[in-house]
């Protein structure tokens, strides 16, 4: 296994991973599986980085489930957190509801 | 094929140990409860403050837990020690007696000398341990364990390296038909909606709705919004951003395997796979729930070292970052922290907990064991009166 992986995507349909290292602007992101990234913002390890561009109001997906909304564009090596990534609503989880057609929840 | 060599008891299950216990039905009993275990080295003290002056659903609550832990697979022999006429010991012994389990109960009144009690006690203890030594284990398939999931102590990184790994051996269990229970509803909060969608019937999604919405508003019975606080200033520095992220990292435990059966806290699932018990987020109160619906083994993810142990159950602590391995190596059975700094893949963490599972069923002794880490309470769902 390669020594340079420095952030990790937890299932492969997500589209953030999180730094287990912290990481500075200018470093290249090596993720398992991963093209080679270019990190934008300085990001603590812990918090997550962007693998693909995130547009406005498009799910962030981690854990290969919906974690929260894009509240903004997210650019592909950035930072995701609370400024730009909010919770669900009742609305978005209804919507997800629907999907499997639950009755009386 | 994955086995491993249990107890075989006579209602069919299949224990890892073969305990000798003697447990107190109320509170009052506790100290003498630990008195009597001393007398015969080798039995281990069940101990609980609980048992007395309890509401309806408490009441029931503390006699399924006690009588699920008595009659546990895991137990050889279990003696009660009551107090009263009213007390539940000898309800409880006439169930269990019917089930094949090797079972007494010696009730303290004015009638009988505490010496007297003691004395009884001890002998009944001494034969029932010289029989545990004489039973001998037989050749199980992985199908027939139960295995309880649980974290206490997390940090920022539970829900990254520990629980997720966790989750990938729950998926490995439940394929090899297996059984995995989940547990810890006030961790769902906010993530339900996942957890529910992955249930096999609407009607067993409806059910986990149900339950995480009856705690919550305990909760907010008491004053607290759980959907307000989370995730905390401290978690977000830590890096979580939403609710449902912080969900994610817990209800993760349990893989991506559906969800077969919703079962109230110390019952016994009727389903195999992944299940999930109605269990607060108190770890020892949680794992006294898991080990009484019948787990075998649980394991628990730690960020900060939490000894949880159980009187009867091996708990496999899995830590969840380098630091808290390297200083507290005697805490921890698995090094999930390994993920940060060693490359190891999350599936890799979870064929070793696979491994140390199967080691454990096989009878080698956990950290918590090692270090008689015997923590022991009921869920409380009342007041006492």
């Amino acid at each position: 296994m390669s020594q340079k992986i420095n952030a990790l995507k937890i299932d492969k349909k997500d589209n953030v991973a999180v730094a287990l290292e912290n990481l500075t602007v200018g470093d290249i992101l090596y993720v398992e599986g991963n093209e080679e990234i270019a990190v934008l913002r300085n990001i603590p390890y812990g918090h997550k980085i962007a693998l693909t561009p995130i547009p406005k109001d498009d799910m962030v997906i981690k854990y290969g489930e919906v974690m929260g909304i894009a509240t903004e564009d997210i650019a592909q090596g950035d930072h995701v957190h609370v400024s730009n990534v909010r919770g669900l609503t009742d609305g978005d989880k209804r919507v997800q509801k629907e999907e499997v057609s639950y009755e009386n929840v | 094929m994955k086995t491993f060599n249990g107890y075989r008891r006579p209602n069919g299950t299949i224990g890892v140990r073969n305990h000798v216990i003697v447990i107190n039905t109320i509170g009052e009993l506790a100290g003498l409860t630990k008195k009597m275990a001393n007398l015969v080295p080798g039995v281990i003290p069940v101990v609980h403050q609980a048992g007395q002056s309890q509401y309806e659903e408490d009441s029931k609550q503390t006699i399924k837990t006690l009588t699920g832990i008595a009659g546990h697979a895991n137990v050889s022999a279990a003696l009660f020690l009551g107090m009263g006429t009213e007390d539940p010991a000898e309800g409880i012994v006439e169930t269990l007696k019917r089930d094949g389990h090797n079972v007494h109960s010696i009730t303290f009144d004015k009638d009988k000398s505490i010496t007297e009690a003691l004395k009884e006690g001890k002998s009944w203890l001494e034969n029932a341990l010289t029989r545990s030594k004489q039973e001998k284990t037989e050749q199980a398939h992985v199908s027939e364990l139960i295995i309880g999931l649980e974290c206490g102590g997390s940090d920022a990184w539970s829900g990254i390296t520990a629980n997720p790994a966790i989750g990938s051996f729950s998926d490995s269990i439940v394929k090899d038909g297996g059984t995995s229970i989940l547990a810890e509803t006030t961790e769902a909060v906010g993530a339900e909606h996942i957890l529910a969608n992955r249930a096999i019937t609407p009607e067993v999604g409806n059910r986990f709705l149900e339950i995480v919405k009856r705690y919550e508003a305990r909760a907010k019975a008491v004053g607290e919004d759980i959907k307000a606080a989370n995730p905390s200033p401290g978690n977000k520095t830590g890096g979580l951003t939403t609710l449902e992220e912080k969900s994610l990292g817990c209800i993760k435990k349990g893989g991506n395997s559906p969800l077969r059966e919703v079962i109230d806290y110390a019952h016994a699932p009727a389903e195999k796979g992944f299940v999930f018990m109605d269990t607060p987020g108190y770890d020892v109160e949680s794992v006294v729930g898991l080990v009484a619906g019948g787990a075998q083994i649980v394991l628990f993810s730690t960020g900060k070292g939490s000894p949880t142990g159980s009187p009867i159950c091996p708990v496999i602590k899995i830590g969840t970052n380098p630091k808290l391995y390297e200083n507290m190596p005697e805490h921890i059975d698995v090094n999930a922290g390994k993920i940060i700094d060693q490359k190891y893949s999350i599936d890799q963490i979870g064929e070793e907990i696979y491994a140390k599972v199967l080691d454990v069923a096989n009878g080698e002794i956990t950290a918590s064991e090692k270090y008689n880490n015997q923590e022991f309470s009921i869920w409380r769902l009342a007041e006492t009166t």
